[in-house]
């Protein structure tokens, strides 16, 4: 018992925990001002004083008030336990993601597939919360989440190996050492994503999978507001229903860690020595991912939803084909180059 | 006691009485999730056992695949919550039969079987280990797997294209 109390496990531990909190907080005070800004309004402008930067802390203040409403005819443990199981679904993952080049959870050679296997029961506990609500909205959602979510999980698996075809290994840590150094046409850093012209094509399948994947516009059918009210999480209030947007948020990040770490070099900087080492590897890293959280958030508030019929056709007649050509065709290009 | 033994209790326990929980639960649904208990507990048992591919494949496909598709077709035949199936024993005679053989020969396996003790080092990518060996020496079992797969997808599809089309005749 006593190695569960050393200083470097609960670090383990508690330093992604930290980075999702603080990272919750900051990304739904600025996905309300991204929307602002892109409607030409202001946003949240009074909690904190500058640009109401405090606004998601009185958010969850407010949520820690209120009321924990259980449906009676729900099924009560599957109701209560959900959120819970959603969150540590997602935070599960992080412990694959090399934050740094001297910080990674654990140091597992099956790494980006332990990655993949764990956000699967995503799903499950999204099916569990709409099941145990006893509300048809619900179910309707949780049925659409977990068509998208099987569906989606193929081209995101498909372009992951196109990655790990170039890379050989599975481990994040290795996948981000192979990216070092600044060689491509002399000035170019080595991220896979200027390695090989078929790996753009990839990313681009694997951003629009992410999206599905983490439920955002123009993939959000299973929470649609204007149809579904807001889809398995209609019966959930206040901290339970919080559980279930710290869990979507987590998500957005992880994904998006994910192809930071597989297409533009994880911890490494572009200036290949310039600006290098531990905490500056750890700085580029959060940069990026969050960089591809702000590009999800403009596209949340630029694109409109597809229809359910629409999603899965771009799934499995555009991105499922497309992303097995694209797989062969790097595979090729590894063999010939 | 170490912390490896403490885990292998708490994850034996999780996927014993989850697993009595699908047999004894009269609705369905939780009886699908506790098999979701069952299933991630035997996958922890794995890591355990340095199985960590096997594991993971373990929650891919059962947790993220089967038991999706499980959950679907239970909540597409039956009524929601309040419903709960009326399960009653037949041929038990038979059952009980059976399954006292099945239970002998299980035991008389465990008997038999001389179990060997792995060395607990530190093992490192039981990936490649295992790649190349599908890739050299079973190579025609895993590919003969995959052709049988395709079968099954080809014939699902068939049957499902063919359904549709009698239904509403145009697609």
């Amino acid at each position: 018992m006593t190695t569960l109390l050393n200083i470097p496990l609960v670090i383990h531990l508690a330093l992604p925990l930290t980075i999702i909190l603080v990272y919750a907080l900051v990304a739904i005070w600025g996905e309300r001002k991204v929307a602002g800004f892109i409607q030409d309004r202001l946003g949240p402008m009074r909690v904190g004083g500058w640009h109401g930067w405090a606004q998601s802390i009185a958010d969850l203040l407010k949520l820690i008030q209120k009321e924990d409403i259980i449906p009676a005819n729900s099924s009560r443990f599957l109701f209560k336990f959900a959120p819970f199981m959603m969150f540590a679904a997602s935070y599960a993952a992080f412990a694959v993601i090399p934050f740094s080049s001297g910080y990674i959870g654990s140091n597992i050679n099956i790494g980006v597939f332990y990655l993949l296997a764990v956000t699967s029961v995503l799903t499950l506990s999204i099916i569990m919360a709409a099941w145990a609500s006893n509300n048809k909205w619900s179910l309707l959602g949780g049925m659409r989440s977990a068509a998208q979510m099987v569906s989606y999980e193929i081209p995101t698996i498909a372009t992951v190996l196109t990655v790990i075809v170039v890379s050989g290994s599975l481990n994040l840590m290795t996948v981000t050492e192979m990216q070092s150094g600044n060689d491509i046409l002399g000035f170019l850093p080595n991220w896979f994503i200027f390695q090989n012209p078929f790996l753009i094509v990839a990313f681009v399948i694997f951003f629009i999978s992410i999206l599905a994947e983490s439920h955002r516009v123009p993939f959000d059918l299973p929470e649609s507001e204007s149809e579904l009210v807001a889809g398995y999480q209609t019966e959930y209030s206040g901290m339970r229903w919080a559980m279930f947007m710290l869990a979507e948020y987590a998500d957005m990040l992880l994904l998006s860690l994910l192809g930071a770490v597989l297409f533009f070099g994880g911890w490494n900087s572009p200036f290949g020595d310039f600006m290098s080492g531990p905490l500056w590897g750890f700085f580029w890293f959060m940069l990026k991912g969050l960089l591809l959280v702000f590009v999800m958030m403009w596209i949340r508030w630029t694109l409109p939803r597809y229809r359910v019929d629409q999603l899965m056709h771009i799934c499995w007649s555009i991105l499922i084909p497309l992303s097995f050509i694209n797989l062969i065709l790097v595979a090729l290009w590894e063999l010939i180059f | 006691m170490e912390v490896t033994t403490l885990l292998f209790y708490a994850f034996a326990i999780i996927t014993l009485s989850a697993a009595a929980v699908m047999v004894f639960s009269k609705n369905i649904v939780h009886s699908a999730f506790a098999l979701m208990f069952t299933l991630i507990g035997v996958a922890a048992l794995y890591v355990l056992l340095y199985a960590d591919f096997l594991a993971a494949a373990q929650l891919l496909v059962y947790v993220g695949g089967i038991l999706i598709l499980i959950l679907f077709g239970v909540m597409l035949t039956t009524q929601g919550l309040t419903f709960s199936f009326k399960t009653t024993a037949v041929n038990v005679p038979a059952a009980t039969v059976v399954s006292t053989a099945a239970l002998m020969l299980l035991i008389y396996a465990f008997v038999q079987t001389d179990w060997t003790i792995a060395e607990t080092g530190v093992r490192d990518d039981t990936v490649r280990e295992m790649g190349m060996m599908l890739m050299g020496a079973y190579v025609l079992p895993f590919i003969v797997i995959g052709v049988l797969l395709l079968i099954a997808i080809i014939g699902a599809i068939l049957m499902s294209t063919r359904l549709s089309a009698k239904n509403d005749g145009e697609i």
